[in-house]
């Protein structure tokens, strides 16, 4: 990265990045920079997936040594230069150096195998040059030039790659069907409408390494024989959608993107359409109608989108993940993709760590790592020393595993034996703080708001489920739910149209699976283990912590807490109303809920 | 003009009244074909919201039936039929953000300003929007006023946040 002998600060600058102050870093040392007498370089680059310690700096020094230093803030930014100028290292700051990479926080990135996130966090995303410095756009200069469409399906195939939006349909034959499809005009879609909540990576890969995804285009789009592809992405990411912007605007200019590309007579281009915020929109055929200005509702298929998709043309359909993983198979060869993996799952998997779990952020991993190596050595286990609890894998369409399945390998058929499913690649932890129930009972929130309303499986069948657990949550189950419960799930997974009803249930189905005592303790005991459902529980102040300070007392909406003052307090549990707002309040945290 | 500080929502959204925006938009998507949803999109942006009135002349300008346009803006989430207050705030809904405790996030910010998702204040100062994960998961609980957003929240430090946007008035009701 600092080729010409100078030091260099490259800030992560992603969404998360600037979420956690980021932006009023960069000015700081834009403005130090400028006054400052120092021989330095700044640039940013997409997340590096330290998400726990954002904001972060990687200092890249003429050696070829790097550190990464984190929790950034405007004041520290002097002491910063200071020490890169020096070549000091500040020990208390680091989270990851090159020279000692198991250090610090460093084995969050030392067990990880990066692939699609090669170039994230190492590069300006918004500079075509940098990207075509690390070799970027000579895979798609290889394919176009020197190889032919069914070599390039070949090569795809070769490697194992399948569908990482969830599904796992391998990418090369897919690929087949619409080089086959018959039709004057065919259709390349990149499906960015991330919807499943706990989800970032194609965020980031969007944010980080435009070009790659672009790159991944390009060879799909010759190799299927489609000139025109789209890019449908979330208008929640605001940023993804202008660093491609820039992205395409610079292929344009380069002769990446329009006529003739690359000197062949070959011709493809990419538009954006901004999604509008519809979670069923992750569905091929929904994707379709929506792109198409309607409604984003699927339909039955067949047909399928490779013989009739956009505008009834044949289209392909393929994930950010995957598209981005494209360009280092043609690179490399598909057989050393297919050298990572187990026997039906290849290559690597990103995942988005996220909930209880200490380091939050980007992890990519080989496929047939287990789900303890993801959580703890690479996410470094649950947060304050407390007990694993439980993974949830998938989001709305996936399910929660307990610590006994925590040796289940990341593929995809051993993920669906547990009825989880691999999904996306968001993965929360939750502690003995998070009630399954609860968190059952959330998703199918979800997914009832999400439901297209179509279909009367999913459509009704998730409100009665959502009834139900709401009832349960609030100390009105009866004995009769859990049964009712799996009924329901049973029919509107064999009944609804397409995945999103289809996978619906999997959250309550694998709570009721692994964490039935959860259910058993709402409905017969009238408890809520976790302290999470309010009608469930009392919160109480630990008279032996509580100083009296009355700061509790002051923040209750209803008045419920009492006391003298530097006496322990007490609630009155007829007033108290659960809200639990004293909770956040208490210095000594000497409050609780049971 | 006036001091602009009175009503700011005029000044970042055209009137409803002014169509000259609107034949701006028409005209970047002339002869395009499936351009609904970016059509509304824009009109959003340029006025905040899609009033009934725009909606007839964005339906009679582009050639759809208003019917077809009113079925896409309640299908998809990000389109609004009532305007905003001058602020808006997000609190997002999200797995990790849930987990966390965006509930009790949206229940302190009920007991502050009386609103819930999608409404508005009277005073038409705040609106209150729920989101499905916004992608900051690692700063969960977060909430984004505007354009700033507030993650690791906790609820009783809710109340501080807001006040940075509330204008005098309502501190010294506190």
């Amino acid at each position: 990265m600092s080729g010409n002998g100078r030091t260099k600060l490259v800030l992560g600058y992603g969404t998360c990045g600037i979420a956690a102050g980021a932006a009023a870093v960069k000015e700081a040392l834009e403005r130090e920079l400028s006054v400052g007498d120092y021989d330095l370089e700044l640039d940013i680059a997409g997340c590096m997936g330290f998400c726990f310690r954002e904001p972060i700096v990687e200092v890249f020094y003429p050696d070829g040594k790097a550190v990464v230093y984190g929790d950034l803030t405007p004041k520290k930014v002097p002491q910063l230069l200071q020490a890169a100028a020096s070549g000091e290292i500040l020990e208390d700051w680091v989270v990851r150096r090159s020279d000692d990479p198991t250090a610090s926080e460093g084995d969050f990135l030392a067990n990880q195998h990066r692939i699609v996130l090669r170039h994230c966090g190492k590069l300006n995303p918004e500079s075509i040059d940098e990207y075509i410095a690390m070799g970027g756009y000579e895979a798609a200069r290889k394919a176009l030039t020197t190889m032919t469409p069914e070599e390039i399906i070949d090569e795809v195939s070769k490697s194992g790659l399948r569908g990482r939006g969830g599904a796992g349909f391998p990418t090369g034959t897919k690929w087949g069907f619409a080089r086959k499809a018959r039709g004057d005009q065919k259709y390349l879609v990149c499906n960015a409408d991330e919807g499943d909540p706990g989800a970032f990576m194609d965020r980031s890969v969007l944010e980080g390494d435009p070009h790659a995804v672009i790159e991944g285009m390009i060879i799909a789009g010759y190799a299927i024989g489609a000139t025109q592809g789209y890019i449908y992405c979330r208008a929640e990411y605001p940023l993804a959608l202008k660093r491609l912007d820039i992205a395409i605007a610079a292929c344009r200019e380069r002769g990446f993107l329009g006529e003739r590309i690359f000197g062949t007579d070959w011709n493809f281009d990419i538009k954006i359409k901004k999604g509008a915020g519809a979670f069923v929109c992750g569905e091929e055929t929904a994707l379709i109608a929506s792109i198409e200005g309607k409604r984003g509702m699927p339909r039955p298929r067949p047909p399928f989108p490779a013989n009739e998709g956009l505008w009834g043309k044949p289209t392909n359909i393929n994930n950010v993940e995957t598209l981005a993983a494209v360009p280092w198979i043609i690179a490399n060869g598909g057989e050393k993709y297919a050298q990572l993996g187990t026997e039906k799952s290849k290559g690597t998997k990103v995942f988005c760590l996220a909930g209880k779990v200490r380091r939050s952020g980007l992890a990519e991993v080989p496929m047939g790592y287990t789900l303890r190596q993801v959580i703890f050595d690479v996410g470094g286990g649950v947060r304050e020393g407390k007990e694993f609890k439980a993974v949830q894998l998938g989001g709305p369409s996936g399910g929660c595993l307990p610590a006994s399945l925590l040796d289940t390998p990341v593929d995809y058929e051993a993920i669906t034996a547990t009825g989880a499913i691999m999904g996306s690649g968001g993965m929360i932890v939750a502690d003995s703080s998070t009630c399954m129930v609860d968190l059952a009972r959330y998703f199918l929130s979800f997914t009832q708001a999400e439901s297209c309303g179509k279909c009367v499986p999913c459509r009704l069948g998730t409100k009665r489920m959502l009834e139900i657990l709401t009832r349960i949550c609030e100390g009105k189950g009866e004995p009769e739910d859990l049964e009712r419960l799996e009924v329901l799930a049973a029919d509107i997974k064999a009944a609804s149209l397409c995945a999103l009803g289809g996978t619906a249930p999997n959250p309550v189905l694998t709570t009721l699976k692994y964490f039935r005592n959860e259910y058993e303790d709402h409905i017969f005991k009238r408890k809520c283990t976790a302290g999470v459902c309010p009608a469930l529980i009392t919160v109480k102040i630990n008279q032996e912590v509580c100083t009296g300070c009355g700061a509790c007392a002051r923040i209750c909406p209803v008045e419920a807490i009492s006391g003298e003052k530097k006496e322990p307090h007490s609630i009155d549990p007829q007033v108290c109303i659960r809200c639990k707002l004293c909770l956040s309040r208490c210095p000594e945290e000497a409050i609780y809920a049971e | 003009m006036m001091e602009g500080d009175t009503c700011k929502c005029s000044q970042r959204f055209a009137d409803v009244d002014d169509l000259e925006p609107l034949r701006e938009i028409l005209e970047r998507y002339k002869g395009e074909k499936g351009a609904l949803i970016p059509l509304l999109q824009d009109a959003q942006e340029a006025y905040g919201y899609l009033d009934e009135k725009i909606m007839r002349a964005l339906a009679k300008g582009a050639g759809y039936q208003l019917s077809q346009l009113y079925g896409v803006a309640t299908f998809y989430t990000q389109f609004r039929l009532q305007p905003i207050g001058e602020h808006l705030i997000r609190v997002c809904h999200g797995t990790a953000c849930h987990v966390a405790g965006a509930e009790l996030i949206s229940e302190e910010i009920h007991n502050i300003l009386g609103i819930r998702d999608g409404e508005t204040t009277p005073d038409r100062k705040f609106t209150v929007e729920t989101v499905m994960c916004v992608g900051a998961c690692s700063l969960s609980p977060i909430m984004i006023v505007d354009e700033d957003t507030h993650g690791k929240l906790k609820p009783a430090n809710v109340r501080k946040v807001l006040k940075k946007y509330m204008g005098e008035s309502e501190e010294r009701e506190e």
